[in-house]
């Protein structure tokens, strides 16, 4: 096999020079022994050799351009502290309403769990299923499972039942719709305003504050773990 | 670009769950004990069968009510399109963009490119492989949004209920709409992008 020496773009948005943050595999041999850390392209099954990447750097694959990684703009300890923080906006954004109304002296206001529940009548319950998980449950579950494995992280140690909190908050993910949710409180309020009073509640500030934060801790960046951790494969 | 080897060159696969490099006869991933598998199994067909179960909700989900109205005696059923419609005559002409961007143009364009990406794929074509990559990015990117008016049908729905006077209510046509965009992220998610690339190269199972 003959080696060769391309180099993935990397973007390094302070100094604008091209640093070689990972290089193609060169023999099937080096798999097996030494200490180099591989990575392959998700999109595209490249094999690269990693190398470890500074503040603010990213690596794309040279053949398919999609992200193999980025810089850790955050440790441990901050995501612990975020992901409680998020606890806290995700209570604040549950038990208070998102928005109220007002018409002719009748007053009404939702909260996150009256909007699924409104969805929840005879044949469309099932669809009440799926933005309750969208919208409630799979935030919830992410702001736990991350709060336990981020607060063993942060001890030193590998969280009971670390695999399988990984592994579901890998399949939440893409459920996790917080984004599209507050967007749909902000297109409801501009909707109802037309014919009714329409104020903002507490719940819609913190949904906003909950949005940001689980951009922030519950990304693909929490597969870091595995190897800070130094979980053993089998 | 050929200068790059691929994974299974070198005998090992990804595990899409934990990002472990794995061993290519590996079931399970040894570091996360999830399944591993060289290509996702039997992607193109499961893709098909999303996509097209997705085509076929979004028909009742256009042509059935999504919300009814009443409103002081007078009732109203709408529909996705004339929702938008009613928006934009209403002179929010933004909200009216918006609404439809994530009803209409984002599950066409996930139809679209779903359809494209799994013709080419079957084909082998070599045609534009880096493109396609990116076009599988952008629409796995952009899938959930079109969620956006089932969370408004339901806040909308639990807000308005002031009984006598105006009540609002969501209509099965929402439910479909909510399947679409379950059965294209799904379709999204069994789609293996890796297969754009095999083309290149002896078949890969």
């Amino acid at each position: 096999m003959t080696s060769t020496t391309h180099a993935p773009m990397t973007d390094t948005p302070n100094s604008g020079t091209q640093l070689p943050a990972h290089v193609p595999a060169h023999t099937a041999n080096s798999m097996q022994t030494g200490p180099v850390q591989w990575i392959i392209c998700e999109h595209c099954d490249s094999l690269y050799e990693a190398l470890p990447l500074s503040k603010g750097e990213s690596a794309h694959c040279l053949r398919c351009a999609a992200v193999l990684g980025r810089s850790h703009r955050l440790s441990i300890e901050q995501l612990l502290a975020l992901s409680i923080a998020a606890f806290v906006m995700f209570v604040f954004a549950n038990v208070f309403p998102v928005i109220s109304i007002s018409m002719q002296g009748l007053h009404n206001e939702v909260t996150l769990w009256g909007s699924v529940q409104a969805l929840a009548q005879g044949q469309i319950t099932l669809i009440a299923l799926v933005a309750g998980l969208a919208i409630i449950l799979a935030p919830a579950l992410q702001i736990a499972l991350l709060f336990w494995v981020l607060f063993h992280a942060h001890r030193n140690e590998i969280a009971p039942g670390f695999k399988m909190c990984m592994r579901t908050l890998e399949h939440l993910r893409p459920w996790s719709m917080l984004e599209v949710c507050l967007l749909g409180i902000l297109v409801a309020i501009v909707k109802l305003a037309g014919m009714l009073d329409v104020h903002a509640g507490v719940g819609l500030w913190a949904m906003a504050m909950l949005m940001v934060l689980i951009v922030l801790i519950a990304g693909k960046d929490i597969r870091r773990l595995w190897d800070e951790l130094g979980v053993e494969p089998l | 670009m050929n200068g790059i080897p691929f994974a299974r060159e070198h005998r090992v696969t990804l595990c899409h769950v934990c990002g472990y490099v794995c061993p290519d006869d590996a079931h399970e991933c040894p570091r996360c004990d999830s399944s591993v598998h060289r290509r996702k199994p039997n992607s193109l067909a499961r893709t098909w069968a999303f996509l097209i179960a997705g085509l076929i909700f979004y028909i009742p989900a256009n042509v059935l009510p999504v919300m009814y109205t009443t409103m002081l005696g007078s009732s109203s059923e709408n529909t996705i399109m004339s929702g938008v419609i009613e928006f934009a005559e209403g002179g929010s002409w933004d909200i009216a963009i918006l609404i439809f961007i994530a009803s209409v143009i984002v599950p066409c364009i996930k139809f679209l490119v779903l359809g494209l990406l799994l013709v080419t794929c079957q084909r082998r074509s070599t045609w534009a492989m880096r493109e396609r990559s990116r076009l599988f990015r952008f629409i796995e990117l952009i899938g959930y949004w079109s969620m956006l008016d089932v969370l408004v049908v339901a806040l909308v729905a639990a807000l308005v209920q002031f009984h006598g006077l105006s009540t609002i209510e969501p209509r099965l046509g929402i439910l479909f709409f909510g399947l679409v965009v379950v059965m294209t992220m799904l379709a999204a998610m069994t789609f293996d992008p890796r297969l754009i690339w095999d083309a290149e190269v002896e078949d890969v199972r």
